[in-house]
C-alpha cells in the first residue's frame, strides 16, 4: 500500500521514521487496506512546519483523507475515525 | 582542470544518451522539510527535468555543483525543474539544502539502484561495499527523452555548465 503515490492514494500520513504513534496508524490503514502516501519530516519538532500548514499542530502522526474531507492529528483520534469511517461496522 | 598531471580516467559505459528515453524510476524525494516517494515520470509531467547525479553530500563535488547551479537557477527563467540524486540519506539531503541554501529537491537512492539501471555506477576505491552514481546531468522532456547527457569520464569531473545551459535555451 505504501507504494500508492500522491495522486492515487486517497490518504496523505504524515509521519516521523520509527515514531511509535505513526506506526500505530499505519497498522490500521493497512488492516483495512487503504491506500496512502507518506511524507515523512523533521525529527525536530520546531523544524515541521509543512505538517503545522496542513493540520494547524506540528505533532505527527497527522492524515489528510481526500475521500471525506478529513485532517486531523494525534494517533488516537486516527485510530478512532478510521475505524468509523472504514470499519466494517457501517 | 590543468593539474600539470593526468587525473584518472573512468571506465567507459553504456548509459543512455540524447534521443534516448531514460528509465523511470521512484524513490524518496527530499525538500527542505518533508520528503515522499515520487517517480520522475510524474514530475517530468509538470515539466522539463534536470536530473544532476553527484557524489554523496559533503564530498566537495557536490558543493561545488549545487553552489554553480543555485547560482546559475536555469529554473528562474526556464520552464524547468532541477532535481539532484545522490546515495545520501533524507536527513543528509535535508542538511544539504540548508547548507546549500538552494531550492531544489533530492533523491535519495542509497542503494545506488537507479545509477545501476543508467549505467552510471562509481564504485569507489578505498570503500567497500560503496558505489555512488558517476557525476551526470540528463535533461529529460516530459516523456523521459533525453535532449541533453554528460557523464563524468574522468575523476574528478565537472559538468560543462555553458554547455548545459545552451541546452536549456533550447528547450
Amino acid at each position: 500500500m505504501s507504494e500508492a503515490t500522491e495522486e492515487t492514494a486517497p490518504i496523505t500520513l504524515y509521519r516521523l521514521q520509527a515514531c511509535p504513534f505513526c506506526e500505530r496508524v499505519v497498522r490500521k490503514l493497512d488492516e483495512y487496506d487503504l491506500d496512502y502516501h507518506s511524507r515523512f519530516v523533521e525529527p525536530m519538532h520546531s523544524d515541521r512546519d509543512v505538517v503545522k500548514r496542513v493540520s494547524g499542530s506540528r505533532t505527527v502522526p497527522a492524515i489528510v483523507d481526500d475521500e471525506t474531507g478529513v485532517t486531523m492529528s494525534e494517533s488516537a483520534n486516527i485510530v478512532e475515525y478510521l475505524d468509523k469511517a472504514y470499519g466494517g461496522d457501517n | 582542470m590543468d593539474l600539470g598531471f593526468d587525473v584518472v580516467d573512468l571506465p567507459e559505459t553504456d548509459h543512455p544518451t540524447e534521443g534516448d528515453e531514460v528509465p523511470d524510476f521512484t524513490r524518496p524525494l527530499v525538500t527542505d522539510e518533508q520528503w515522499e516517494d515520487v517517480s520522475l515520470s510524474q514530475l517530468a509531467a509538470d515539466r522539463p527535468v534536470l536530473l544532476v547525479f553527484h557524489p554523496m553530500d559533503g564530498a566537495f563535488p557536490s558543493t561545488y555543483i549545487w553552489n554553480e547551479l543555485r547560482d546559475r537557477a536555469f529554473d528562474a527563467d526556464h520552464d524547468l525543474q532541477v532535481v539532484g540524486l545522490s546515495i545520501s540519506s533524507p536527513y543528509e539531503h535535508m542538511s544539504l539544502i540548508d547548507e546549500r541554501g538552494m531550492e531544489y529537491a533530492v533523491f535519495s537512492d542509497p542503494q545506488n539502484g537507479v545509477a545501476e539501471r543508467y549505467d552510471i555506477v562509481n564504485d569507489l576505491d578505498g570503500m567497500t561495499g560503496v558505489s555512488e552514481p558517476l557525476p551526470a546531468v540528463f535533461l529529460v522532456d516530459e516523456e523521459l527523452t533525453i535532449q541533453y547527457a554528460w557523464v563524468a569520464e574522468e575523476w574528478p569531473d565537472f559538468p560543462d555548465y555553458d554547455e548545459v545551459a545552451e541546452a536549456v535555451d533550447s528547450i
